[in-house]
């Protein structure tokens, strides 16, 4: 607990540091990562951030320690050659997009790890810390790195929010985009610039390992939320700073511990959140509603069933006779029967199932939005009356009154549908 | 030069794992699943700690169960991250592989004390030490290195697999539901194709490192791709390439003393660059920038 609070009240200046540092990191690549996310371009922020580990170890060789500047401008340009290959061998070669970018991906890795050992070997004092460009170690984040991580990270804020139009062109409509004048390839660029260096401030805080999570979750993840495109960008960064700010903490409490892989793991914790519990989009959400949705179907086929005889004139439905009537699906047809009962819908007597005054209305509706339906498709959609069936069969469960109240005024209240059967009203 | 056998069992062990990959990337690049390999080959990693956890010092069975369940776990997570919870296939492998590898390395600093295993390990492998870490029997006889002998099982494996499923891997790689229809169980395959990279993924991590095993996967194949689109053709080519690249990989790493490991993968990389930029489509817009993915 003292831990914490002296972690959270800031008492020291570097982890001040550190948290602004976080902060400013994850907004930054939750930002570009959702918009790639929405480009579908997820896996090329896992390869740019395999790739720049070469540059990182020639910027280390060059400046002979650890200066920020050499290892992000090394990094920046590893990225760039990779991206830059990455797109010539996809439109000069006839490899598919996947194993052109596990390749690159890999290879820029391979030479790097060959680059590391050497310093290794070289047996320069300073090398100590490098490792941690592979997995992370954001407590080590210095005053001097804030300037240059956060102040990267503010430039690719800064971008993405002034041409949010542009880039919002790039990821949903470039063709349109282009149509109306906008320089799309120069857009394109940036958009991959911004996505480098998006990885290169990660690499001292994340790794250049686990760097592409913070690109590719945080959007993934607030998906489920929402359909609109700020709240989604807000959404994200928040995601990715709290899972930011968990990982740091967790590593200032147990030194031995890298950053990366904790910040990778609440952000894995937040999108299982939502893909869990998400109104509307999260699974157990969708579960129950599409279990719903089959109950009703269920028990609205039935209502018209009973209803269809009641018309015809022909001798009441049996339990066993509206078995026969479906099958395969005996089982959800005796838990329609039980709670259209229990809703005062149907009376039982004996096995003969009848429907109340209240079912009859409630199945007149049903019958209606079919029929209703069905006449609509022939007058406005010109389709032939024996093919507006399998369609009204799945609208009827769908129309909300409002739309009948719509379908009634513009077909000027029909008597009869296509099949010339009474369209049924209270 | 003189018969150095060292560098002969180095280049030996380097050859039979490049090829076991290369065989087996071959199959899953013609699937569009080389991402997954890359996957895969990440997220063993928490099966390869637990299983050295519980086999204690000695690296036995357990660390190849291990790893094998988590890679084929890795396939379902990916799947149900698709199909139920309706994510597009780049964010699901980026997410199942970036927790997975984040657990591994969790794991293994938690575990510091109990395993010998470390980050250094994962990451580059151990190829040069093969002819000090030898097996030793029971009895104290020494019948030569360790590693050597798991690469040639799995080499064995994968060649089995490949030459017994050889109609059923190429059916199902290029039609699936055409290999359904004929009754082939494609999910089975492919889940066995699955099961194969993990096996050849904990394999030779020891030797190559876990990442390094991706390179070997991908990208021998692709530059076989890049000049042959016939099956029997590929697989040759993706072999001679194996081999290459390990003898290349061996001397050059003596060279420039760096890890050997690493260099095989960089001299992949030249190969399939080189052969990009012969074999390209239309070397005429060379003029390409970054502008266009």
């Amino acid at each position: 607990m003292d831990n914490f609070i002296y972690f959270f009240t800031f008492q020291d200046l570097s982890i001040l540091y550190v948290v602004i540092g976080i902060v400013l990191l994850g907004i930054g690549s939750a930002y570009v990562g959702t918009y790639s996310f929405l480009d579908k371009k997820a896996l090329l922020g896992d390869a740019i951030s395999h790739a720049v580990l070469p540059g990182i170890c020639l910027g280390f060789i060059l400046a002979g320690e650890k200066n920020p500047i050499y290892i992000v401008t090394g990094a920046f340009i590893s990225g760039g050659i990779a991206t830059f290959l990455t797109s010539w061998l996809k439109r000069n070669t006839k490899l598919s997009e996947d194993a052109i970018i596990a390749s690159i991906l890999s290879v820029f890795f391979g030479f790097g790890i060959v680059l590391l050992t050497m310093i290794q070997k070289g047996g320069n004092p300073e090398m100590a810390g490098l490792n941690h460009f592979i997995f992370g170690n954001a407590i080590a984040i210095v005053e001097k790195d804030l300037w240059v991580y956060g102040g990267l990270a503010l430039v690719i804020i800064l971008t993405l929010t002034i041409y949010q139009k542009e880039f919002n062109l790039l990821v949903f409509n470039p063709d349109y985009g282009k149509a109306i004048g906008y320089p799309m390839d120069r857009i394109r660029f940036g958009f991959n610039i911004l996505m480098i260096l998006s990885v290169v401030i990660g690499i001292q805080a994340i790794g250049v390992v686990l760097m592409a999570a913070l690109l590719i979750t945080p959007g993934a993840a607030a998906r489920f939320w929402t359909n609109n495109l700020s709240k989604l960008l807000i959404l994200s960064a928040l995601f990715a700073v709290i899972s930011g700010i968990a990982g740091t903490y967790i590593s200032f409490i147990m030194p031995q511990m890298p950053t990366g892989p904790w910040v990778v793991v609440s952000l894995s914790l937040i999108a299982l959140i939502s893909i869990l519990f998400a109104p509307k989009k999260g699974t157990i959400s969708r579960f129950f509603s599409r279990n719903k949705y089959l109950k009703k179907t269920h028990k609205e086929h039935l209502l018209k069933a009973l209803y269809k005889n009641q018309e015809l004139h022909e001798p009441p439905l049996t339990i066993e006779k509206i078995y026969e009537l479906y099958p395969y699906q005996i089982k959800e047809i005796k838990d329609s029967i039980d709670e259209l009962f229990k809703n005062g819908l149907i009376l039982k007597n004996q096995s003969i199932i009848s429907l109340t005054d209240f079912g009859i209305s409630e199945a007149k509706r049903v019958v209606r939005l079919h029929r209703l339906w069905e006449t609509y498709l022939t007058e406005y959609m010109n389709i032939a009356p024996d093919h507006v069936h399998d369609s009204a069969e799945k609208l009827e469960h769908i129309i909300t009154p409002e739309l009948e109240a719509q379908l009634e005024r513009r077909l000027n209240y029909p008597q009869l549908d296509p099949h010339q059967e009474n369209i049924p009203r209270d | 030069m003189s018969f150095d056998q060292n560098a002969f069992l180095i280049i030996l062990t380097g050859s039979l794992i490049a090829i076991s990959c290369g065989l087996l990337g071959v199959f899953m690049m013609l699937r569009k699943m080389s991402m997954t390999g890359d996957a895969i080959s990440h997220a063993v990693l928490p099966g390869i700690v637990i299983g050295f956890f519980v086999a204690g010092s000695q690296r036995g069975i357990e660390v190849i169960i291990g790893a094998g369940l988590l890679g084929i776990l890795a396939t379902l997570i990916i799947d149900w991250l698709r199909q139920k919870a309706r994510v597009q296939l780049d964010a699901s492998i980026g997410i199942t592989f970036t927790l997975l590898f984040a657990i591994g390395i969790i794991l293994i600093n938690m575990l510091a004390n109990n395993v010998d295993l470390d980050q250094e390990c994962v990451l580059y492998g151990e190829i040069a030490y093969i002819p000090i870490d030898l097996w030793i029997t029971g009895s104290g006889a020494v019948l030569g290195p360790r590693i050597t002998y798991l690469a040639l099982l799995n080499f064995t494996l994968v060649a089995g697999f490949i030459y017994f499923f050889f109609k059923e891997l190429t059916l199902t790689s290029f039609d699936e539901s055409f290999g359904s229809v004929i009754g082939i169980p494609s999910k089975g395959i492919n889940l066995a194709l699955m099961s194969m990279v993990s096996y050849t993924t904990v394999s030779s991590f020891e030797a190559v490192g876990a990442i390094l095993v991706v390179a070997l996967l991908v990208v021998p194949p692709a530059t076989a791709f890049l000049w042959t689109k016939n099956m029997m053709p590929l697989i040759k080519l993706t072999t001679v390439l194996g081999i290459a690249i390990s003898i290349l990989g061996y001397y050059l790493a003596y060279l420039f003393d760096s890890s050997i490991a690493g260099m095989m993968v960089s001299v992949a990389g030249v190969l399939f660059l080189l052969s990009a930029l012969i074999k390209g489509r239309s070397r005429k817009s060379a003029g390409t920038s970054i502008a266009n993915i």
